[in-house]
């Protein structure tokens, strides 16, 4: 694996509508892939990217998502951030509940793609907006199945 | 380990450099010779010399940095791949650490050597003001070498923890449709899941509608394992397969229940033989009574 | 803009057989949903197959459709069986928490038949499901 400064690996992507969701997917999906992510691994990555894009149109009314690849030193990693611009997650630890949704879902969004991933970090602007952050790593750490 | 080269020698880097390029020929014949080398490349004596060649340019490439102790010099880098197969090569053939790092020391010895030669056609240049300077940068050298050697390693041992996991959980196909996984030793959390994927993946590949996951040879559960059992049924399940769990010993029943976790949804049996009768049977079942259309 | 009604419903004789080809976005879904609640209902069928082994994921906003159609094919008196699920999708849902206890699973189309009393023929196939 090359060690090229993460940034040069930023991909940028709007989140505006619903056709902008299987984009984000596929972004990630590829990224996982050349990293050398597993199946399970890729699936995981995938999914809880896919609600949390969902959580930006329909809850901060829309964003950015950003894909950067990591190098740790176990191997290989991949970033993937939500930002938007809306009101803001009024209350965070209520919000990673199961079952706790106020849009359409199963409520599965936050506390679902929490449990899909090695690591997950909330940010909230003073002046609104929030920025959900998840990162895997490829093989040797086992994803935190049940964790 | 070792310190730079005294400030009386500021030059003796350069006279190094020079010394090792000068003579880069005769150490090459010489290293082929060696132990290190021989056993290397077996193949034929020019390989060996040709590689010793590499290794002494990159010497004095260092040695021309002025950098003698700097493990991180760039003169190191086109050398580091060879260091790491004639390293590799070595170990994989039974040698220890330390056993290596004599051979490498060897090529010190055998350059050291050389230098009241070299002494006698170049006398305006102390050949002793060299030792010093050298003997350093073979201590690097050195470091750097074991330094591969142990990253190496420790790839190794991830690597045979992987194949240990897929070997220790494998999965029988029983019957027609029918598999099964015997567990036997402790479960971590690792192995479950290399546990429930490997089962997942043989359900698809034998087109399974019944799936039995033995743990007569499981000492005990933890509460992440058993997790771990109930999200493998479930997903078997969401797969179209049915799972039971048999061979629970009566400590790990009691463990489960301790822990509150509730088993309801997943088909236990006693053992291993009482599972795979309900299996048939199941079996049976479907393809006896369908649920016809209204 | 797709074309919503892309995904066919095939009748059977009596057996609605969905299968979905590749990945799904929102609104198809959405539209899915419909069509094959209207096709329940205009043709009376009592059993529905989902085959979505050609699914690579399927996330919560999806597996909400599959459990919904199921439901309102329940009103209507149908039962529905999801077919292929892939081992990285069913591994994914369970952690998302999401078993689908309302759904009726098979490995197959053919088995998923079998279960409703369909025989499907395969050619060269070593079994043969008896009515």
């Amino acid at each position: 694996m090359t060690s090229v400064p993460e940034r040069a690996e930023a991909v940028r992507l709007p989140i505006r509508g619903d056709g902008d969701l299987t984009a984000v997917r596929h972004q990630v999906r590829a990224l996982a892939r050349e990293l050398g992510f597993g199946l399970v691994q890729q699936t995981k990555i995938v999914t809880a990217a896919s609600e949390l894009a969902r959580n930006t149109l329909l809850h901060g009314g829309g964003g950015e998502v950003e894909v950067v690849r990591l190098e740790g030193p176990s191997g290989p990693g991949l970033r993937v951030s939500f930002t938007d611009s809306g009101p803001g997650i009024p209350d965070v630890e209520r919000a990673l509940q199961d079952g706790f949704s106020t849009a359409n879902g199963l409520g599965m969004g936050l506390g679902g793609a929490k449990r899909l991933v090695q690591e997950f970090g909330i940010e909230q602007a003073p002046g609104g907006g929030a920025r959900v952050t998840i990162a895997s790593w490829a093989v040797s750490r086992p994803a935190g199945f049940g964790a | 380990m070792t310190d730079g080269p005294p400030d009386s020698g500021l030059s003796s880097p350069d006279a190094l450099s020079a010394f090792l390029r000068r003579r880069s020929e005769q150490i090459a014949q010489r290293w082929a010779d060696l132990p290190l080398f021989q056993a290397v490349f077996t193949v034929t004596r020019d390989e060996a010399v040709e590689a010793s060649h590499a290794v002494v340019a990159s010497l004095a490439d260092v040695a021309a940095g002025g950098r003698l102790d700097d493990l991180e010099a760039a003169g190191f880098l086109p050398v580091r791949r060879q260091l790491i197969a004639m390293s590799g090569s070595r170990s994989r053939s039974g040698l220890s650490l330390a056993q290596v790092d004599r051979e490498f020391g060897a090529l010190r010895d055998a350059v050291l050597d050389m230098l009241p030669l070299d002494q006698a056609g170049q006398d305006e240049r102390g050949g002793d003001d060299l030792r010093l300077p050298l003997a350093t940068l073979f201590g690097t050298l050195r470091v750097v070498v074991v330094e591969t050697m142990l990253q190496e390693n420790q790839e190794v041992v991830l690597r045979q923890r992987q194949q240990l996991l897929e070997m220790t959980t494998p999965v029988i196909k029983l019957w027609d449709r029918l598999v099964a996984v015997p567990l036997i030793g402790m479960l971590d959390s690792a192995r479950s899941q290399v546990v429930m994927e490997n089962l997942l993946e043989a359900i698809v590949e034998h087109n399974a509608t019944v799936a039995i996951l033995d743990i007569t040879g499981v000492p005990t559960v933890d509460s992440l394992v058993a997790q771990h059992l109930m999200k493998t049924v479930a997903s078997a399940r969401l797969m179209g397969a049915e799972c039971v769990i048999s061979g629970i010993r009566p400590a790990i029943a009691q463990t489960i229940v301790q822990l509150g976790l509730d088993l309801g949804h997943v088909t236990t049996r006693a053992t291993l033989a009482d599972a795979l009768e309900w299996a048939m049977d199941q079996r049976g079942r479907r393809d006896r009574d369908p649920r016809p259309l209204g | 803009m797709t074309n919503p009604s892309s995904i066919p419903v095939l009748d059977l004789g009596g057996l609605l057989l969905v299968s979905i080809q590749g990945e799904l976005p929102d609104d198809a879904a959405v539209a899915l949903q419909e069509d094959v609640t209207n096709a329940v209902a205009s043709t009376g069928s009592r059993g529905l197959i989902i085959d979505i082994s050609a699914l690579e994921m399927v996330d919560s906003f999806l597996a909400r459709v599959l459990a919904e159609v199921a439901a309102s094919s329940r009103l209507l008196a149908a039962r529905t069986v999801l077919v292929g699920m892939r081992p990285a999708v069913a591994i994914t849902l369970v952690e998302l928490g999401l078993t689908l206890p309302g759904l009726d699973t098979a490995r197959t189309v053919t088995e998923a038949a079998a279960g409703f009393g369909v025989s499907i023929a395969r050619t060269g196939g070593r079994e043969e499901w008896g009515a």
